[in-house]
């Protein structure tokens, strides 16, 4: 199963690090980074593998979460599924 | 491969345009529930709620969080009532309110519908206790949610029912005038009731549908509203466009959720109810919609025009993205659950006459309307019968979601918090149709219903 983490706000040192850090520690694969830098605003897009995630996909989600409001960002962690439900026939 | 600018247009719709699931609703027969005995028949009520809906709201908190995507409410529609009622004959109906209240509470959804009964033709055994018990059962129980089918294209208006149901709203307010008469916000007067709407507090699990069933509500005004905004000024055939689109967006979220739902549940997929459902939270308005199309405020000359492209321009978009559509389908106008029509309310540039004008081409019709508490029962049902007109002649829903509010008069304000939202008591026009209304019978359903 993929997933796609998104992390939205304003950028600061480290957030890359921190956030594929956290990945690797519970074996999420990144498979694609893309991310721009507009005015300082910082948005990052990952596509990564979960299937081998070792802790349940809430944890995840919730411990990304937090760390995004630790670092004044936002991340998301949401189901690639969505994304081809709302923007492909 | 999923292109940025969409991944990014989905999280700005669901972070700063509202964009929800507004509701999975599970369907629930209880027809084998019936039995003489109301206490054996409300035990079984219970436990095949409790057993069916066990998993239903941390599926819901599952799916939101694995997606992002917020489900606002996980419901629960049953069999009318009045059908189990029907069978102990001697015994008040209040009984199985009680037992859905304590069902709802087991399993922690936030409403159940279904305290019905479906009367268009007349009232067979166990209608008319029912309807009898309504005030007290909205009063005595917080999740139930009661609906009563008065009318419908095939059948007429049933005006027997019509007049019942006027003073059955009012007895509804008076009973709960302590909290603002939010038992009358529970409880809606239909023509035409679709059989598998999830939306409340006109949801009901019809007699047609399968034991059990999955459907699911969409929102998102505040999506379509961010859209035309971005659009700028661009023609009204453009702007019918944007909306077909959005809606599209919107839907397919709804039916990926129902789908997963459905799965998850061991369900079946019932609908997805293509809806733009308000709330009262800024920036979650249709009335806001209608502005962006160009109107200073909603209730303005043109404001009919604007709600009919948008009602059906949320169809046409919504209708691919979805297996199967029903319910009401359609933008909704509650007046004390949109921010921009309780403006347009205080403001008094919407009256309720304007508003029902607006009903022939929405989705449902006068929903959450406060009215000043002196209100006869026979202008209540005065209003009823209109609007059931207007659903009959043009075979689709309408329903009448009337707040008397006891004890104030137009102007003053209720407020019921939460999503039920607030806002002022609308004037009525106070000439009496009680003659009209006490002559009782049926109104004989119209040319339209002879199609075959």
């Amino acid at each position: 199963m993929k997933a796609v983490i998104t992390v939205l706000g304003k950028d600061t040192v480290g957030i890359l690090a921190k956030v594929s850090t956290e990945c690797a520690a519970v074996g999420v694969n990144i498979l694609e980074v893309t991310q721009s830098v507009l005015q300082g605003m910082f948005a990052m897009i990952m596509f990564v593998d979960i299937s081998g995630c070792t802790v349940p996909f809430e944890n995840l989600v919730d411990s990304l979460t937090e760390t995004g409001e630790n670092m004044g960002v936002k991340i998301h962690v949401m189901h690639e599924d969505i994304f081809n439900a709302m923007h492909k026939i | 491969m999923i292109n940025s600018h969409d991944i990014l247009e989905t999280i700005n719709m669901i972070d700063n345009e509202n964009l929800d699931v507004r509701t999975i609703t599970m369907g629930i027969s209880l027809l084998d529930c019936i039995d003489d005995n109301i206490d054996i028949a409300c035990k079984k009520v219970y436990d095949k709620i409790c057993r069916y809906a066990e998993k239903l709201v941390k599926t819901g908190e599952d799916i939101s969080k694995e997606y992002g995507i917020p489900i606002i409410h996980k419901r629960i529609a049953v069999t009318p009532i009045a059908m189990l009622a029907a069978a102990c004959p001697t015994m008040s109906p209040v009984k199985f309110a009680k037992a859905l209240d304590t069902a709802a509470n087991t399993v922690g959804v936030n409403f159940v519908g279904g305290y019905s009964a479906l009367v268009h033709k007349g009232f067979a055994q166990g209608d008319y206790a029912l309807i009898e018990s309504i005030p007290e059962a909205l009063s005595v129980t917080e999740k139930v949610c009661s609906s009563v089918n008065i009318g419908s294209t095939k059948a007429g208006i049933n005006m027997d029912a019509v007049a019942k149901m006027g003073k059955v709203i009012r007895k509804t307010a008076e009973l709960t005038a302590d909290r603002d008469c939010i038992g009358a916000a529970k409880l809606v007067v239909f023509c035409n009731a679709p059989e598998d709407n999830p939306f409340m507090a006109g949801a009901f699990h019809g007699v047609g549908e399968p034991d059990c069933v999955i459907n699911v509500g969409v929102s998102g005004p505040g999506v379509v509203r961010a859209a035309l905004a971005k659009a700028g000024d661009c023609n009204i055939t453009e702007v019918a466009d944007i909306v077909k689109k959005t809606a599209f967006k919107i839907t397919r979220m709804g039916q990926l959720v129902a789908k997963e739902a459905s799965k998850r549940l061991s369900v079946p997929f019932g609908i997805v109810d293509l809806s733009l459902a308000p709330t009262p939270a800024i920036g979650d308005s249709v009335a806001y919609i209608l502005e962006e199309m160009g109107l200073e405020q909603c209730g303005a000359h043109g404001t009919t025009a604007c709600l009919a492209l948008l009602n059906d321009a949320v169809k046409k978009g919504g209708v691919m993205a979805s297996s199967h559509v029903g319910g009401l389908s359609g933008a909704f106008i509650p007046v004390t659950e949109d921010a921009g029509m309780i403006a347009a309310a205080r403001s008094k540039a919407l009256s309720i006459t304007k508003l029902e004008a607006m009903t022939a081409v929405c989705s449902v019709g006068l929903d959450m309307i406060a009215i000043p508490g002196d209100t006869s029962a026979e202008i209540i049902s005065g209003i009823i019968a209109d609007e059931a007109a207007i659903g009959m002649v043009n075979s689709k829903t309408t329903a009448v979601r009337l707040i008397p509010a006891i004890n104030k008069k137009a102007g003053e304000e209720l407020n019921f918090g939460g999503l039920l939202g607030s806002g002022p008591i609308m004037d009525i026009n106070p000439k009496s149709p009680a003659k009209f209304i006490s002559r009782g019978g049926r109104i004989p359903a119209p040319m339209q219903s002879l199609k075959n």
